[in-house]
C-alpha cells in the first residue's frame, strides 16, 4: 500500500533520511521507531508531498511526486503539532476540511461522535482541551474514510488519561482495516497499535521487526526508583545487586535499572527477602 | 486545478480577513473618512463650483493613496508567511490540494476582501452623496472605485511576493510597511531629487514615475476625472501631448502588469520553494 524506494531527503550535506526502503502491506500497521532527530517525522514530511527528496514513495500506486493529489487522497494525516485555525469552531473546520477532501458533509456528524466530540461542534477550536485537539485531528484525517492513516507521534503532547482516549480510538479505527504508519518513540504505543516496526536511526533504517520484539531488540530499559524502609536501605541495595540488578542508592530510595517487561521483578526479590517496598515510580 | 477547491479556499479566506481586527480598522477608517470627504465635498459645493460626486472623487484620490496600498500591503504580506509560521500552511498541503490551489484560493479571497472592504468605503460615500443630490459625474466616481480595486490588486501581488519570499509574518509585514513608505512618499522624494540633480528631460521624468504603481494609479484617476493631466505640471502637459488617448491604455497595462509580475513571482516562489 505505501512503498519507501531508496528516500533520501538531504539537508545540505547532512542526510536526515538516508537511503530508505520500506514496504507497508494494506491493512497493516508499520511503527517508525527511534529517537529525536532519527528521521521519522521528515520520512512522514516525504510522504505527505511536503519536502522534496530523492528516491521515489508510492501510496495505492500513486507516485507522491507525480501524483500528489491522488496520493493524498488515500491519507489522512494526525501531525505531531496541531495546526488549526483557533478562530474557527469544531464544525465550520471540518466543513472547510471535509470540502477540501471531497468528502459529504453528512460524515461529520458521525465521525465527530466517533472520536467523542459529538457535542462539541459550536467550540471554537483554540478552546478545546490538548486532548480533545487531537481528536479533532483524527476525526479530520477520517473524514474522507481514507485507505491509510499517516500520523506523527499521535499522542507526544497528551496526558495520561487523553493518550489512553487516544489509542483506544486508534485501536478501533486500526481493527476498521486501515493501513497506518505513524512515528514514535513511546512503547506502549508502538505495542498497542503497530504490527510492525522500523527502528531508524540517523536517518537510516537499522532493522524491522514485531511490535512484541522490539523493547528486547534495542534494548529498552527502564529505571525504576523504589522506596524501602530506611533500616533496610542498605540491606536492600546488597539484595538486588546480589540478583544481578543494576542498583543504585538515591537518597532514600533505590534506583534500579531494568528491562522492558522486568520492572516487578526487583518488588519480588525485595519481597523474597521480606523488604516491604513502600512506594516505586518511573523516572 | 479544482475550482471548488479555489473557492473553498477563498471563502475561508474572506471569512478570516473579515474577522481580522487590523483589517477591519482600516475598513472602517477608509470608510469613515470618505464619509467625511463627502460631506465636506458637498458643504463646499457653494464656494468652489466644483462639487459632488466630483470633488469627492478627487478628494478620495489622495485618501486611497494613503490608505489602501497600506491595507493591501499588509494583508497581501501575511497570507502565506503567517499560515507558514502557524504551521497551518503545512497541514493544509497535507490535504489532497495542490500549490496552485492554494495560492490561488488565497489571492481571490484576499482580493475579494478588499473589494467588500473598498465597496462599503465608496458605498457608504456614494449613498450620501446620491441622496443629498450631489452635482458631477458618478461615472467618474464609478470609475474611481474601479482604478482603486485595481490599485488595491497591485499591492496586494506586491505583498504576496514579500509573502513568499520570508518565512516570518512579523518580517514580512515590516518588509510590507516599509514599500509602503517606498512607494507613498521615499517615491516622490527620489524623483524629485533626481529630477533637480541629474536635470532630467520631461520624457524620462513620466517615465521615471510611471514605475510607481501609485503614480500610475493617481494619474488615471485624474485623467479619468478632468480628462487632462495639466494639472500634474510639465510631465503631465507632456503626457497629453504627447501620448493622448493613448494614455489610458498605458496607465492599464502598467496597472496590470503590476498586478500580474510580483504575483506570478510569489507563485513561482510558493510553487518551487520545496520544503515546508
Amino acid at each position: 500500500m505505501i512503498e519507501f524506494a531508496n528516500l533520501t531527503k538531504r539537508y545540505g550535506k547532512f542526510a536526515a533520511v538516508d537511503n530508505l526502503t520500506l514496504s507497508v502491506k494494506p491493512q497493516e500497521a508499520v511503527a517508525l521507531w527511534g529517537v529525536n532527530g532519527a528521521g521519522k517525522t521528515t520520512a512522514i514530511k516525504c510522504l505527505l508531498g511536503l519536502l522534496r527528496f530523492d528516491g521515489q514513495i508510492t501510496v495505492g500506486g500513486c507516485d507522491v511526486r507525480r501524483q500528489g493529489r491522488a496520493a493524498r487522497q488515500l491519507i489522512g494525516y494526525v501531525p505531531q503539532e496541531l495546526a488549526f485555525y483557533k478562530e474557527m469552531t469544531t464544525v465550520d473546520m471540518a466543513q472547510f476540511y471535509a470540502r477540501l477532501k471531497g468528502a459529504p458533509a453528512a460524515r461529520i456528524a458521525p465521525v465527530l461522535a466517533q472520536v467523542g466530540l459529538g457535542e462539541q461542534g459550536g467550540k471554537r477550536v483554540g478552546a478545546l482541551s490538548g486532548g480533545m485537539k487531537q481528536r479533532l485531528a483524527l476525526a479530520l484525517a477520517l473524514l474522507g474514510d481514507p485507505p491509510v492513516l499517516v500520523m506523527d507521534e499521535p499522542t507526544s503532547n497528551l496526558d495520561t488519561a487523553a493518550r489512553s482516549q487516544l489509542l483506544h480510538l486508534l485501536l478501533e479505527v486500526k481493527r476498521g482495516g486501515k493501513t497506518i504508519i505513524f512515528s514514535s518513540h513511546r512503547i506502549e504505543e508502538v505495542e498497542t497499535l503497530a504490527d510492525r516496526v522500523a527502528v531508524m536511526e540517523h536517518g537510516r533504517l537499522q532493522f524491522t521487526c514485531t511490535a512484541g520484539e522490539l523493547a528486547r531488540r534495542v534494548g529498552l530499559r527502564t529505571q525504576v526508583k523504589f522506596l524501602v524502609p530506611g533500616s533496610q536501605l542498605d540491606q536492600a541495595l546488597a539484595i538486588l545487586q546480589g540478583a544481578g540488578l543494576q542498583a543504585r542508592r538515591n537518597g532514600v530510595g533505590v534506583i534500579v535499572d531494568v528491562a522492558h517487561g522486568e520492572k516487578a521483578r526487583p518488588i519480588h526479590t525485595l519481597g523474597r527477602a521480606n523488604i516491604e517496598v513502600t512506594d516505586f515510580e518511573l523516572e | 486545478m479544482n475550482v471548488a477547491i479555489i473557492w473553498t479556499l477563498a471563502q475561508k479566506e474572506l471569512g478570516d480577513a473579515l474577522r481580522n481586527r487590523w483589517f477591519l480598522l482600516y475598513t472602517i477608517a477608509f470608510a469613515g473618512l470618505a464619509l467625511a470627504l463627502s460631506y465636506m465635498s458637498l458643504a463646499g459645493a457653494g464656494i468652489a463650483g466644483f462639487a459632488g460626486f466630483g470633488r469627492t472623487a478627487a478628494s478620495l484620490i489622495n485618501l486611497v493613496l494613503l490608505i489602501i496600498p497600506l491595507m493591501a500591503l499588509t494583508v497581501g504580506a501575511q497570507s502565506l508567511a503567517h499560515e507558514q509560521e502557524q504551521g497551518t500552511l503545512a497541514y493544509l498541503l497535507a490535504q489532497p490540494v495542490t500549490r496552485p490551489e492554494v495560492f490561488l484560493g488565497k489571492y481571490l479571497g484576499l482580493a475579494l476582501s478588499l473589494l467588500a472592504s473598498l465597496g462599503l468605503g465608496f458605498g457608504v460615500a456614494g449613498v450620501v452623496l446620491a441622496l443629498s443630490n450631489g452635482s458631477g459625474s458618478p461615472g467618474a466616481y464609478a470609475s474611481l472605485m474601479v482604478q482603486t480595486f485595481l490599485l488595491s490588486l497591485t499591492m496586494l501581488s506586491v505583498g504576496f511576493l514579500i509573502s513568499a519570499l520570508t518565512k516570518r509574518a512579523g518580517v514580512a509585514v515590516g518588509i510590507g510597511l516599509f514599500l509602503w513608505l517606498a512607494f507613498v512618499f521615499l517615491g516622490d522624494l527620489g524623483l524629485m531629487g533626481t529630477a533637480i540633480t541629474m536635470r532630467l528631460p520631461v520624457d524620462q521624468l513620466l517615465w521615471l514615475s510611471l514605475l510607481n504603481p501609485l503614480q500610475v494609479f493617481k494619474m488615471a484617476s485624474i485623467l479619468d476625472i478632468n480628462a487632462t493631466l495639466d494639472l500634474l505640471g510639465p510631465a503631465g502637459i507632456y503626457a497629453m501631448q504627447e501620448y493622448g488617448d493613448r494614455l489610458r491604455p498605458v496607465f492599464l497595462g502598467l496597472t496590470l502588469a503590476w498586478i500580474a509580475l510580483p504575483a506570478l513571482a510569489a507563485y513561482v516562489r510558493f510553487h518551487l520553494r520545496g520544503d515546508l
